[in-house]
């Protein structure tokens, strides 16, 4: 349907939850894909590493009941402080989740995408998960509407999935082989009957391989989520990736383990390690081949709402939204004002291409670099970040990597108020663990530094950089690298290593 | 013959959804079994329903007061752990 224009005073969101200009690793991260599908994704926040700067996404909470266990997962947790899938803080009903998405909808144009993904699995919650899909379909059909699920129960609803014009669907597939999956899913619920160890796995990785082969025949868009456990699925994951790139999943998304003992999830009790920042990368990398990686996911709890590295659900809470008046009609009007200026925005961009870095001697060696960012440039105290973005420069130019965040999960017992209390002493002080974060980068960029942070990085080898406040991200991370190149520090790379 | 919900039960409606004889609803602060209705799934299925999907260990008890999962049974957490974690109780 054509909707007049009839304002251009909208604003137009800019950067807003992610910090970084442009973490994408080219203008266009997806362009591989088909024209189909890319005009499909070139909206969704959560697949198109650009679009998600501009367009917002919300989760509601309406699928509490689980049909398997995970590991990492531990179905006692709700609080507001933490961010992290099967999270959730207030479940809704079908009619509640309705109001929500319309008060939403109307509120914050930019939002173009509904999921439901939790808090427990969409599809174990048929009736809850459809009939808000179906309401949502007739209602408000300029939403897009996506589904996460473990895949257990996906071949018996992917017909239902396709009727409700559900396009996009997202399958957390952590193995294809049972003996890694008795490691990750203690039991399933199958058929009446809860089923444990590598059988309850088995049947678990028949159905969600069937399920993805049946989506793809029919056109629908899967995502595959892969939950990276070091020791447990490592090496794994890449023959997952290439089994379900071959069954026509299009883009993967390898996270990393959260196991914090206080989740009280069986990793977290067992002290399974968290993988590090570059045994995620490194999986990614082994990943990526000519499938997308997706390395901008922000690991959404079950009821996030706004740009992906923001969380405005405290604005929209049901005593909030039962006072709101919307007006949708008038509402889908603006918002298709706001969704056409930002793909304009989106097209212009496309034809930009980084320039490739002239002066680098021939086979410099990438150097990996954090930034303090906001809004694309640097622009942030290095205390102030709550993430820092890394970038690697190399002779080829300028890539984003990923975001690591500084305050994990929790802002603290005191605003939890549950659970073990940490030990004072045993905690390391934040800036020593901020400092851990970096690991492997050889600079940090930010507006401002202190002298005990100062002193502190260059002790871990990593070089404060405050000479480039609000200049743009890409921009100064080349400077920076042109720096170290005109120092010969770059070349060549083994001598360097040994000397390191 | 009934089953009950404990205190320890966190409303995930998993057990609502399976039970053949509608016998669980809502209620604070947990979900409960009306022991008029609750048949312990016999003629319907082989175990009780409740507790062949019911995510969290010591929330579904028999007449006795006896645990159907037992802690540890679901998690494979091992018992020292348990109570080292303030996770573990002998009796409903």
């Amino acid at each position: 349907m054509e909707l007049p224009v009839i304002s251009n005073t909208v604003p137009v969101a800019e950067g807003g939850g992610c910090a970084s200009s442009g973490c994408g690793t080219a203008p266009d991260a997806l362009g591989h894909l088909p024209d189909h599908i890319r005009a499909k994704v070139q909206d969704h926040p959560c697949y198109s590493e650009e679009a998600h700067h501009y367009f917002a996404r919300m989760h509601v909470a309406v699928a509490p009941a689980c049909n398997i266990q995970c590991n990492y997962c531990n179905r006692k947790y709700d609080c507001s402080n933490e961010s992290r899938p099967g999270v959730v803080s207030e479940l809704l009903t079908p009619d509640q989740a309705i109001k929500k998405v319309l008060a939403v909808a109307a509120e914050i144009p930019q939002m173009t995408v509904l999921g439901i993904a939790g808090p427990g699995d969409p599809l174990a919650n048929p009736g809850r998960t459809f009939e808000t899909f179906e309401q949502l379909s007739a209602r408000a059909p300029d939403i897009k509407l996506c589904v996460s699920t473990n895949g257990l129960n996906l071949p018996q609803y992917v017909d239902r999935i396709a009727k409700h014009n559900i396009d996009h669907v997202t399958i957390t597939i952590n193995c294809v082989d049972p003996e890694v999956g008795a490691r990750i899913y203690p039991w399933i619920y199958w058929e009446n009957k809860r089923i444990t160890g590598a059988e309850g796995a088995r049947i678990l990785i028949e159905q969600q391989q069937k399920g993805l082969q049946m989506l793809t025949d029919r056109g629908i868009l899967v995502k595959v989520n892969s939950v990276l456990i070091p020791g447990v699925n490592d090496e794994h994951l890449k023959e997952v990736s290439k089994i379900v790139k071959a069954k026509g999943a299009f883009l993967h998304n390898v996270m990393p383990l959260i196991a914090e003992s206080e989740h009280g999830t069986y990793y977290g009790i067992m002290e399974q390690p968290e993988p590090t920042p570059e045994q995620l990368q490194a999986l990614q990398d082994a990943c990526a081949g000519d499938m997308a990686m997706m390395r901008h996911c922000r690991q959404c709890r079950a009821d996030a709402v706004g740009l992906l590295g923001e969380d405005r659900g405290d604005e929209f809470t049901l005593d909030k939204i039962d006072v709101m008046d919307v007006d949708y009609e008038a509402a889908m009007v603006r918002r298709k004002v706001v969704h056409d200026e930002i793909i304009e925005k989106l097209d212009a961009r496309r034809g930009i291409v980084t320039p490739k870095l002239d002066g680098i001697p021939e086979g410099s060696r990438p150097v990996l670099m954090a930034v303090a960012g906001k809004n694309g440039v640097v622009a942030e105290h290095f205390g102030h970040a709550k993430e820092f973005l890394i970038y690697e420069a190399s002779p080829a130019g300028v890539r984003f990597i990923s975001h690591r965040k500084t305050e994990l999960y929790c802002g603290g017992m005191d605003a939890c108020g549950d659970g073990d209390v940490i030990d004072a002493g045993a905690t390391e002080s934040l800036l020593d663990r901020n400092i851990r974060v970096l690991d492997g980068c050889e600079v940090v960029l930010c507006s401002k530094v202190g002298y005990e942070p100062w002193a502190k990085l260059e002790a871990a080898g990593i070089a404060p950089n405050g000479e480039h406040a609000m200049e743009p991200i890409e921009e100064a991370v080349m400077t920076v690298y042109k720096e170290i190149a005109a120092s010969g520090k770059l070349l060549p790379a083994i001598d360097n290593k040994k000397v390191a | 013959m009934a089953l009950q919900i404990t205190r320890s039960c966190v409303n995930c409606w998993a057990c609502v959804d399976v039970c053949p004889n509608d016998a669980i609803y809502q209620d604070t602060p947990h979900f409960l079994i009306d022991d008029g209705k609750c048949t312990e799934c016999l003629g319907d299925h082989g175990v009780p329903q409740c507790a062949a999907i019911c995510p969290i260990e010591m929330a579904i008890v028999n007449e006795l007061g006896e645990f159907l999962n037992p802690p540890g049974s679901l998690t494979g957490i091992p018992i020292e752990k348990l109570k080292e974690f303030g996770l573990w109780r002998e009796a409903a």
